[in-house]
């Protein structure tokens, strides 16, 4: 992987988010979300089950229709920025019997710069190898992916996403069901991106380490409860805000959303 | 009245033509028609087959990435769905014309897909349910279509009877010109798009992420689909087409574990299944092709759930069995040795009596495992097979099994702190998996232990290799690990 060093071009904030409200079936779940993530950093985004985490960032990456507001990504529109944009799914979000190598899988991080029709090229193979060496996965490059354990599909998908060469990072739950050693092996990785100056957004739903791991939470629970540096936001009385239950009339003000409808 | 008397003109030609074929011919010997069948003379012949072999490769491809989208019932549904739009076509010019049933077949696949799609987006009901509904709706739809064109004066001649088992006979120069098109269309697209159908069958939201027009991709896919099961049914018929779609693909599926092996798999199936299911339905007289081209596939598909090489019952099975001979063996080594222990390792040869002892077996049994060890090389027998020395082989077998065994309850007793009485049962069990390694690791670990928590030896490395060069030795020799 070529070492771009800050590559994040003055044009604009990498991602920012205004009067964001997301439904799934007329049922609100993300409610007037104002965000403005600043270039280079790793932002952890928790919160309780249900709080939306997942969703928000399925929303900014334009996987969701929106009931209201928009989404910028480098100061444009989404549809346009998607070439800067690298996403690491759920590992439970595939079918992991299906017919492809552990190769084949990583090469895919880079069809975006391909486009439609093109075949990989030498270096987008070379490229792909580089990032299964970075995730330890490169000795497994040709396996069948259903003979992986959980840990090292998660090492696959983050290779993946290194072969996108993104600016910014949309990533969910990278450190489920991985064990210590891939955690901390994953962990280091997502250092070196912001290090080169990348913009990291992971969803992560264990609070303590959240707190060593990033310098910026994103404290989420059907609206922003708050988003700054880690130091300023994990504080118990956020957190309390965060996963207390204290919102319990926001969500039934969904439920009664879903049955009556707005309009 | 004018148009009637035009429609009965056209049936009465296209009856005709059908009734000039060969698959409508009366009692004909199986001999003289398979002959017919190799030679290749009969135009008709040629159409049946190589339309045949068409269908199958364009059924074998789409119906790939229907199995690995796990959307195999949305192939039989959509094949079901399309019988209205088949009957519609007809009814267009009162004429089995291709291009027209092609159409309506498609329009009335789509419709049943857009169906589809809005009962699952404006209820609760899921994908299963919504797919059911529209199938038998769809399909009663055109059963009663059918019906009526049949009811029409001479309308049983249509040949529309064709599409509910297929006719592979009845196929012509039209239908098979647009075979062809349709299959070399969805071999190109697949070719030139592999990369963007491979990564939305995959991963849609990756590949959405990537700037890749997921939906469009799949609405594509869908389409090819649709020509795929329109063209087969003519051949197939609409009941089973859908088995076309899924099972030489299923078999492919067995068979690798790389998308594009697959393809070419599911291809080469459908287009030999396509090109049996041909031959023995014109083999007979008015045969229908579609459940000998299905049962042909499903024959490969029975081959390769039995004999595929890495998920074959077949293989699955011998390796259990050989692996569960493979501890018998281990076993009968183990006792033999245990044998020879109690005696303090005197003398050598054991007797199937006293082994049939200590294994509390019948004679009968003690001796058809010596033949196994015989055949394995682990033992020799003398005195008419009644007495078994061990080999060399078979004595180092011997001691790294017994060695493994009480490694394993020393380590269970000494690290785990597990009694020594719960120990046996587990390296019964352990004994016959450890590897070198683990064997390495536990012998460091348990340095300097001489005795198992039972108080018997345990072999040593020296012992095992006393085995080497027995046969060298006198046979009076006596005292293997003797200490």
């Amino acid at each position: 992987m070529a070492d771009k060093i800050i590559a994040v071009e003055p044009n604009g904030t990498p991602l920012e988010i205004h009067d964001l409200t997301v439904a799934y079936h007329k049922k609100p779940v993300l409610w007037g979300i104002d965000l403005a993530v600043p270039p280079g950093k790793l932002v952890g985004i928790v919160g309780p089950n249900g709080a939306g985490k997942s969703t928000l960032i399925k929303a900014a990456m334009g996987l969701l229709p929106l009931n209201s507001g928009w989404v910028k990504i480098f100061g444009q529109p989404v549809r346009k920025a998607l070439n800067r944009v690298g996403y690491m799914p759920q590992r439970e979000s595939v079918d992991w019997d299906f017919p492809v190598s552990v190769m084949d899988v990583v090469l895919m991080g880079r069809y975006g710069h391909l486009g439609l029709i093109k075949r990989p090229r030498k270096i987008d193979r070379e490229i792909a190898r580089e990032c299964l060496d970075k995730v330890k996965m490169l000795p497994f490059a040709n396996r069948q992916i259903s003979n992986l354990s959980g840990g090292q599909q998660q090492r696959v998908f983050l290779a993946r996403a290194l072969a996108q060469q993104s600016d910014l990072y949309f990533m969910d739950e990278p450190f489920a069901g991985v064990d210590a050693a891939t955690e901390s092996a994953i962990v280091t990785l997502l250092q070196e991106l912001k290090n080169k100056g990348k913009t990291l957004m992971v969803v992560h739903h264990d609070l303590p380490t959240a707190r060593e791991y990033f310098d910026m939470l994103l404290l989420l629970n059907m609206r922003v409860v708050a988003f700054g540096p880690t130091e300023q936001v994990f504080t118990p009385d956020l957190l309390q805000k965060t996963y207390g239950g204290k919102l319990t009339i926001l969500s039934e003000v969904a439920e009664e959303v879903r049955q009556k409808g707005t309009s | 009245m004018r148009r009637h008397f035009i429609c009965l003109i056209l049936l009465l030609t296209v009856g005709n033509v059908s009734g000039a074929r060969i698959g409508d011919l009366g009692e004909t010997d199986i001999v003289a028609q398979a002959v017919r069948f190799f030679t290749f003379q009969d135009p008709a012949v040629r159409y049946a087959l190589i339309g045949s072999m068409l269908l199958g490769i364009s059924c074998g491809l789409l119906g790939s990435f229907i199995v690995v989208r796990k959307m195999a019932l949305v192939g039989d549904a959509l094949s079901h769905a399309v019988l209205p739009g088949v009957a519609l076509g007809f009814l267009w010019n009162m004429t089995k014309d291709p291009v027209a049933i092609l159409v309506g077949a498609t329009l009335a696949g789509l419709l049943g897909a857009a169906v589809v799609t809005l009962i699952k987006q404006t209820t609760r009901l899921k994908e299963d349910a919504a797919l059911g509904l529209v199938l038998a709706s769809f399909f009663a739809v055109g059963i009663c279509l059918v019906t009526i064109i049949q009811r029409l004066p001479t309308g049983n001649k249509s040949g529309i009877d064709k599409f509910l088992f297929g006719q592979a006979a009845a196929l012509g120069a039209d239908d098979v010109r647009l075979m062809a098109i349709v299959t070399a269309g969805a071999i190109a697209a697949i070719w030139i798009f592999y990369k963007e159908f491979l990564m939305t069958s995959f991963d849609a939201a990756f590949a959405r992420v990537a700037g890749f027009p997921a939906q469009l991709i799949h609405y594509a896919l869908m389409l090819l689909l649709a020509f795929a099961v329109v063209i087969a049914l003519q051949a197939v018929g609409v009941v089973l087409v859908s088995a076309m779609l899924i099972t030489p693909a299923a078999a492919a599926y067995l068979l690798t574990d790389r998308m594009s092996r697959m393809l070419w798999l599911a291809a080469l199936f459908g287009m030999i299944a396509g090109a049996a299911g041909a031959f023995f339905s014109f083999l007979g007289p008015k045969l229908p092709t579609g459940p000998f081209m299905v049962l042909s596939a499903t024959s490969v598909f029975a081959l390769a759930f039995l004999f595929g090489p890495r998920h074959g019952v077949v293989v699955r099975w011998w390796r259990q069995h050989s692996r569960a001979r493979r501890i018998q063996r281990e076993n009968t080594l183990k006792s033999i040795y245990h044998v020879l222990e109690a005696r303090d390792f005197q003398g050598e040869g054991v007797s199937l009596r006293e082994l049939g002892e200590r294994r509390r077996e019948t004679i009968e049994e003690v001796k058809r495992q010596s033949l196994d060890l015989r055949g394995h090389g682990l033992v020799s027998l003398h005195e008419e097979g009644n007495v078994m020395f061990l080999t060399p082989t078979g004595w180092q077998l011997a001691c790294s099994i017994v060695r493994n065994h009480r490694l394993w309850e020393l380590y269970l007793t000494n690290a785990a702190q597990i009694a020594a009485d719960h120990v046996h049962e587990d390296a019964e069990k352990i004994e016959h998996v450890l590897g070198e390694e683990t064997v390495r690791q536990l012998e460091k670990r348990l340095a300097g232990i001489t005795k198992d928590p039972h108080g018997k030896p345990i072999p040593t490395l020296a012992d095992i290799r006393q085995g080497v060069g027995y046969t060298e030795r006198p046979a009076e020799t006596t005292g293997y690990g003797k200490r």
